[in-house]
């Protein structure tokens, strides 16, 4: 059930009253947490709860109206998002992001060439011969070596968010954000997606928004319930489990 | 986990053999093709046009093609490269390479402007931003008589004789012009295919095909379209410079909107985002345009009617069509 969480004293991530308003609707509002370096921390909550919204301050796609976030004792609120990546903070997305006309092998390349080169537009980049190593690698640890030679547009679901994993970890993150991976996938490929997320997890820190509450309780150290836009509560998933406020929000309505 | 060296020069989904063959000498054989060119042509005017506005068309593609947006205002490149060339001759008798280098500067600058302008609009927005710009441009050039003769054009762009390294080459002869031009055209055509072929021409195509995508993998999407936003401009001065000694005059025209309408139907025509398809489209639309208008002055319309045709039934050009076929 726990992963590394030997080490998980350290703060990898932290939010200091981290808000978001879109015009007067107010999104997210004062949220101050901790992320634990090494741990799988899931982030729960109904629909509109605002994980999505807590999701992209914490890699750096929207800018918190108020609040900080620090990544290893760093402030980075309001940094560019690519600089994130840079960082070694790599994401996922809720809805399926790849390059569609790429090949799959060519997708991870992309994503490795960003911490090596970006501007160069002399070398042939048929001789950064190590990028095309590294993306193989990338494509086994994933499961789609098979496919490595098809268009990205044309893998079935499962395969495209497996291939947007292999993409995430082409920066090599230290953490990496995932946002609902399972989305839409059958229960068998949800439960390649979970073993895949467990192996991922040993070697780094993974934070994760998830909607069905099912699914995170058996792989997460931490987590933390949202609702309404607040943190609602947080602790190990009995102490998630046991609390009464999540039961009445969550646990009652949806899930038995 | 062996095989791993091939592949990463062709990044697009699976190809047939010919396709494979002609991307990897895709300069050599462009390079092949416009030294016989002007032997199979009518006459050589022609041809040079071919030349210069598939230059045009090639950097225009670069920024509508592989970077994925739709600019209105390349006008305003080509424009600027031929008339800073012609005002070196003209105003300051500037030698024939310096006057080139001076049209080429003028591109990459005049895209630098109108892209950190209009760079960060999308669609429509970025066609429209860039298409006022270039009309701003059309009006600076319009206004400034005394350097460009303003409506008449400027005129007295006259290079009869050009010094190669103490080669005295008459440029005056049709042949011997087509040839100079068309050296510039092949390097520039070389220098777009190591662009292409270079890590930042894989940026480019990331960035078309998903932007989120690509600004979470750690690229600078601004950057990078201003960049190669640029770049085109270099491509479109050349030709601009090119254009103002071929035709030693730069009419205001250059500078028109329909300059920029021109490119983006000789791109579509061709086969966008393809490196071929530039040069296919220029050679298409220019002997089509050269054919009719010879029996009626309803030539447009006829033009017209082929190029509507065209994106009707060949939506990926008549070059990237061919691609298709031949993939199959």
């Amino acid at each position: 059930m726990t992963t590394a969480a030997g080490q998980a004293s350290e703060i990898i991530l932290r939010t200091r009253g981290v808000g978001k308003t879109f015009g007067k609707f107010v999104a997210l509002n004062n949220i101050s947490a901790e992320f634990s370096r090494g741990a799988i921390t899931s982030i729960i909550g109904p629909n509109g709860a605002g994980k999505s919204t807590y999701f992209n301050l914490l890699c750096g796609a929207f800018r918190p109206t108020k609040g900080s976030v620090e990544f290893e004792g760093r402030d980075v609120t309001g940094l560019p998002q690519h600089r994130f990546a840079h960082m070694g903070i790599a994401k996922s997305f809720q809805i399926t992001s790849v390059f569609p006309q790429l090949t799959t092998r060519e997708n991870i390349r992309v994503g490795l060439q960003a911490l090596v080169s970006r501007y160069d537009i002399w070398r042939p980049r048929a001789r950064l011969t190590e990028l095309v190593e590294r993306a193989d690698e990338l494509l086994a640890l994933v499961g789609l070596w098979e496919s490595r030679e098809r268009a990205a547009k044309t893998l079935a679901h499962g395969e495209q968010r497996a291939l947007e994993i292999g993409m995430a970890l082409a920066s090599q993150p230290r953490l990496l954000l995932l946002d609902e991976p399972t989305a839409g996938m059958s229960p068998e490929e949800t439960r390649t997606m979970m073993d895949l997320i467990l192996k991922l997890a040993k070697e780094r820190t993974v934070i994760l928004v998830e909607h069905k509450m099912k699914l995170v309780l058996g792989i997460s150290d931490r987590i933390l319930v949202l609702h309404h836009g607040e943190l609602l509560a947080e602790g190990t998933p009995q102490e998630v489990r046991q609390n009464e406020a999540v039961k009445r929000v969550y646990l009652g309505q949806r899930e038995h | 986990m062996t095989e791993t060296t091939q592949s990463i020069k062709q990044p697009r989904a699976t190809t047939g053999g010919w396709y494979e063959f002609a991307t990897r000498h895709r300069a050599s054989i462009v390079a092949a093709v416009i030294l016989i060119f002007p032997l199979v042509m009518p006459f050589t005017a022609l041809a040079v046009n071919i030349l210069i506005y598939g230059l045009y068309a090639l950097g225009f593609n670069l920024v509508f093609g592989y970077l994925g947006l739709l600019s209105f205002g390349h006008a305003a490149l080509f424009g600027t490269g031929a008339y800073l060339c012609g005002i070196a001759i003209v105003h300051f008798g500037w030698p024939w390479y310096a006057a080139i280098a001076a049209g080429l500067a003028g591109g990459l600058l005049m895209a630098l402007l109108i892209g950190v302008l209009a760079i960060r609009t999308r669609g429509i927005y970025f066609a429209m931003v860039t298409m006022a710009l270039s009309q701003c441009v059309y009006y600076l050039f319009y206004q400034a008589v005394d350097l460009t003769g303003g409506e008449n054009g400027l005129r007295g762009i006259n290079v009869r004789t050009i010094d190669l390294f103490g080669l005295r080459i008459d440029f005056i002869n049709p042949m011997i012009r087509y040839y100079v031009i068309a050296a510039f055209v092949i390097a520039a055509f070389f220098v777009m295919s190591r662009i292409l072929a270079s890590p930042f021409g894989a940026v480019i195509e990331a960035v078309r095909e998903n932007e989120m995508r690509a600004r979470a993998s750690g690229y600078d999407v601004t950057l990078t379209r201003l960049l190669t936003f640029v770049l085109s401009g270099g491509f479109c001065g050349l030709a601009g410079a090119l254009q103002a000694l071929h035709l030693s005059i730069v009419p205001i025209e250059i500078l028109h909107y329909e300059t920029s309408g021109l490119v983006v139907m000789i791109a579509l025509l061709g086969g966008m985002g393809t490196f071929f398809g530039p040069m296919v489209g220029a050679a298409v639309f220019l002997v089509l345009e050269n054919i009719v208008s010879v029996w009626t002055v309803h030539w447009q319309l006829i033009v017209g009617a082929i190029f509507i045709a065209c994106v009707l039934f060949f939506p990926a050009g008549i070059w990237g069509t061919l691609i298709a076929r031949g993939k199959r």
